[in-house]
């Protein structure tokens, strides 16, 4: 049986783990403790503090694994962990809080230094009303028109399927460039 | 779809460069304990600016400006006093000013207000796409790539400058509108800085060779950044350890592998 994975990443609370829950077929193995932080605690109750893990079995011979890695920086030492041997990355993004686009793009630096794969930017949250446009968190995340930036919305089957189908389109298209 | 942020964390030159970037067409409303400003744009263009209600009126643009004295005015009917327009045409022909001291003064006004907002740290800002407040006024035109380098430039505040580029190993590449750079007026140090800027060497290296020092470095690349005359090219990878192998993309996977997990996901 072959494993490969996929990693999804991106600030605290940008819903990273309901990502993976949305799609996987296990439950998650989420390692969320409750917030010791005040301000923390004022956008959510619990968060990841080592991954989170969820698993899609593709055939007989083939396993998908997504982890999730911890928001806060203060758990940045797991990232290059998880990081090792990944087909590509998601950055999640909360679309309506400008407030972490600047740790977006810092994490996202960090993750392309590990390892040269491909990856897109998932926009979440674009049901809600102050969602900023995936095109102007491109330019707010200084990232070129070669990056994919696809709305998302983390609770829908739907919308997760095609973040991590332009994912693998994107993975397929850089094996492809390097067998040329 | 909104655009919504406080400045704090979203500054007003990174909030006119997106506006300059995504040719925005809207009315951009910034409240703070400073004050309300209205700035509009038209196609990412700067076209009205005015701090608070009455600030941004051609009447008290020209008599702040000292072209016209408020006795003038008297001799108009009040309603001339609401239509910028109207009063611009109605001054010109009484004599008063030239249509270039309308135009000057009107842009003097513009910047004013915008070199001011560069200075509020905090505040919140909404973008929407509707110039109503523009609405009885002249729109002057005004390209945001020299604004957006002077707000760059009067950014002192070390610590934001560190936040918004941490990390000087990036190469950086001129943009892909060259005609972009000829627009814009560049000091010598930032063309220095231009002319070592190809794609390959990376901030740290240009500081190196430029004989600058880190917060010069920072606020050159920060304020050409903003303006969009250049971008930040992908971080070079860790050196991995002795003996392990650099790893590339799809770390050893085979073409089938990858299909073979798209045809899942299309099916699913």
């Amino acid at each position: 049986m072959q494993a490969v994975k996929i990693v999804v990443t991106g600030p605290f609370a940008s819903g990273k783990t309901q990502f993976i829950r949305t799609i996987s077929e296990i439950e998650v193995v989420s390692t969320e403790r409750r917030i010791s932080t005040a301000a923390e605690r004022a956008i959510k109750d619990q968060t990841t503090v080592a991954m989170d893990f969820g698993r899609i079995t593709i055939d007989k011979d083939l396993v998908l694994y997504l982890f999730g890695t911890p928001g806060q920086r203060r758990f940045d030492f797991m990232w290059e962990i998880l990081a090792e041997g990944m087909l590509g990355f998601i950055v999640m993004v909360d679309s309506t809080r400008p407030e972490t686009f600047r740790e977006a793009r810092n994490i996202l630096d960090t993750f392309r230094r590990y390892a040269q794969t491909p990856f897109v930017v998932a926009a979440n949250k674009q049901d809600l009303e102050d969602a900023w446009d995936p095109e102007d968190l491109r330019i707010a995340l200084r990232l070129d028109g070669r990056v994919k930036v696809l709305p998302c919305v983390a609770t829908r089957r739907d919308s997760v399927k095609t973040v991590v189908l332009e994912l693998l389109y994107s993975i397929l298209e850089e094996l492809s460039a390097s067998q040329r | 779809m909104a655009l919504k942020g406080n400045l704090r964390d979203f500054n007003t030159t990174q909030l006119l460069n997106l506006i300059h970037l995504a040719r925005k067409t809207g009315t951009l409303t910034v409240e703070s304990r400073n004050g309300t400003a209205r700035l509009c744009f038209k196609d990412g263009k700067l076209i009205y600016a005015a701090l608070d209600r009455q600030d941004g009126r051609l009447a008290d643009v020209l008599i702040r400006a000292g072209k016209i004295r408020p006795e003038q005015l008297k001799a108009f009917d009040l309603t001339h006093l609401q239509d910028d327009k109207v009063l611009g045409l109605k001054l010109i022909e009484a004599g008063y000013v030239t249509q270039q001291d309308i135009l000057n003064s009107l842009r003097a006004q513009m910047l004013d207000v915008v070199y001011r907002l560069f200075s509020w740290n905090e505040g919140v800002f909404r973008f929407e796409p509707d110039l109503q407040a523009l609405q009885n006024r002249i729109p002057v035109p005004m390209d945001l790539e020299n604004i957006i380098m002077e707000g760059a430039r009067r950014l002192r505040e070390v610590e934001r400058l560190k936040e918004e580029l941490p990390d000087l190993d990036i190469p950086v590449r001129l943009t892909s509108r060259p005609e972009a750079i000829r627009k814009v007026q560049l000091s010598t140090e930032e063309w220095r800085v231009i002319s070592q800027v190809n794609g390959r060497n990376t901030i740290e290296q240009i500081m190196r060779r430029l004989n600058m020092d880190e917060i010069q470095i920072r606020r050159i690349i920060y304020g050409l950044l903003q303006a969009g005359l250049i971008e930040l090219g992908a971080p070079p990878p860790a050196t991995p350890p002795p003996g392990v192998p650099a790893r590339g993309p799809g770390s050893g996977v085979s073409r089938s592998v990858v299909e073979k997990l798209i045809n899942y996901f299309r099916r699913l």
